[in-house]
């Protein structure tokens, strides 16, 4: 699921590029920064890329989860470090929710 | 199509079952929600059972917001309880309860609807307070205290979402003739009716006046405010 996820991380990110006219890397991959240092977005940018992954995995993954983590600004812990980290965050709400049923 | 689609919390009865109707009437799709089914029925109403401070039932609502509609153009955050009580002999249930539904509740369908409104770069969100808030009103400390912080989510919600296109701003009705005021006595109705300007019950149309100047598109320059009725 975490190669689908990073994918999917990785499409919303590109959209979000053109859109905002960012400077992305080529080639983007999951050891991609995405927050923090040397982090591709912008706090903005950050809320933006989240709000269009959760709704990616509602439409491929039929799950709805919310990508909130109270560690989100700080630099070590957070969630929105790399590409990685948040396709290993969002597959491990996804289990939880789809657990739930 | 361009019906804007509107979103109400608590419309099983009283002001929310109001505004759906009037919103509905102007043509607006409207969304609504309360913890019950609704007996009544109306063209261009949708009803969702579910409690506002559950996240998983409210996001429910806007997975299908999105899927349906595609778009949300208002959010009436109308849902609310309240507890007359002296603080010593208040439960704390009645306290989380009465938290959890008027600020949780508001800050959460805040939060989804300006996900669901960000893509337009448009978006008209209404949070009710209440003019006990500016009276500071005795007997009412968890109510009163959940509706300053409503006050205090939209100014700082106002700045937040600015940057994409929605205004945040806030209703505080004076008392009005539904359940939420039906145990109050009535000489203690009759004093709060004597510290406002203009001493009358407040009615549904009132409130429903200073929403739709909220949602006037030319409103796009005012975010943050709150208006009391009566002259508070």
């Amino acid at each position: 699921m975490n190669d689908n996820l990073v994918n999917l991380i990785i499409n919303a990110l590109k959209e979000l590029g053109e859109q905002q006219e960012l400077e992305l890397p080529a080639d983007p991959n999951a050891e991609t920064p995405l927050f923090g240092e040397n982090g591709v977005l912008d706090s903005m940018g950050l809320v933006t890329l989240v709000v269009g992954v959760e709704q990616a995995i509602e439409d491929d993954f039929g799950a709805s989860v919310t990508l909130a983590d109270a560690k989100a600004m700080s630099q070590k812990n957070s969630p929105y470090r790399t590409i990685g980290s948040l396709a290993e965050y969002a597959g491990k709400l996804i289990a939880e929710e789809k657990g739930n049923g | 199509m361009d019906k804007p689609v509107t979103l109400i919390t608590g419309t099983r009865k009283g002001i929310g079952q109001y505004l759906a109707q009037r919103f509905a009437g102007q043509g607006h799709r409207v969304i609504g929600c309360s913890r019950g089914d609704v007996d009544w029925d109306l063209d261009g109403y949708q009803h969702f059972t579910a409690d506002v401070a559950d996240e998983k039932q409210v996001k429910k609502i806007f997975s299908t917001i999105r899927k349906d509609y595609g778009r949300l153009d208002n959010l009436i955050n109308n849902a609310g309880v309240a507890s007359m009580n002296h603080s010593l002999l208040t439960p704390m249930a009645t306290v989380n309860q009465v938290m959890n539904t008027n600020l949780a509740g508001t800050f959460l369908f805040c939060r989804e609807a300006a996900k669901a409104m960000k893509g337009r770069n448009y978006g008209r969100i209404v949070n009710f307070t209440t003019v006990a808030v500016a009276y500071k009103l005795e007997g009412e400390a968890a109510y009163v205290a959940s509706k300053a912080a409503v006050l205090s989510l939209t100014q700082v919600l106002a700045r937040e979402f600015a940057e994409f296109g929605i205004t945040v701003n806030a209703v505080g009705p004076v008392p009005i003739e539904t359940d939420l005021i039906r145990a109050v006595p009535e000489d203690k109705i009759q004093q709060l009716l004597e510290r406002q300007a203009i001493r009358r019950f407040g009615r549904f149309e009132d409130v429903a006046n200073v929403i739709e100047f909220y949602l006037r598109r030319e409103s796009d320059f005012i975010t943050g405010q709150n208006l009391y009725l009566g002259g508070v």
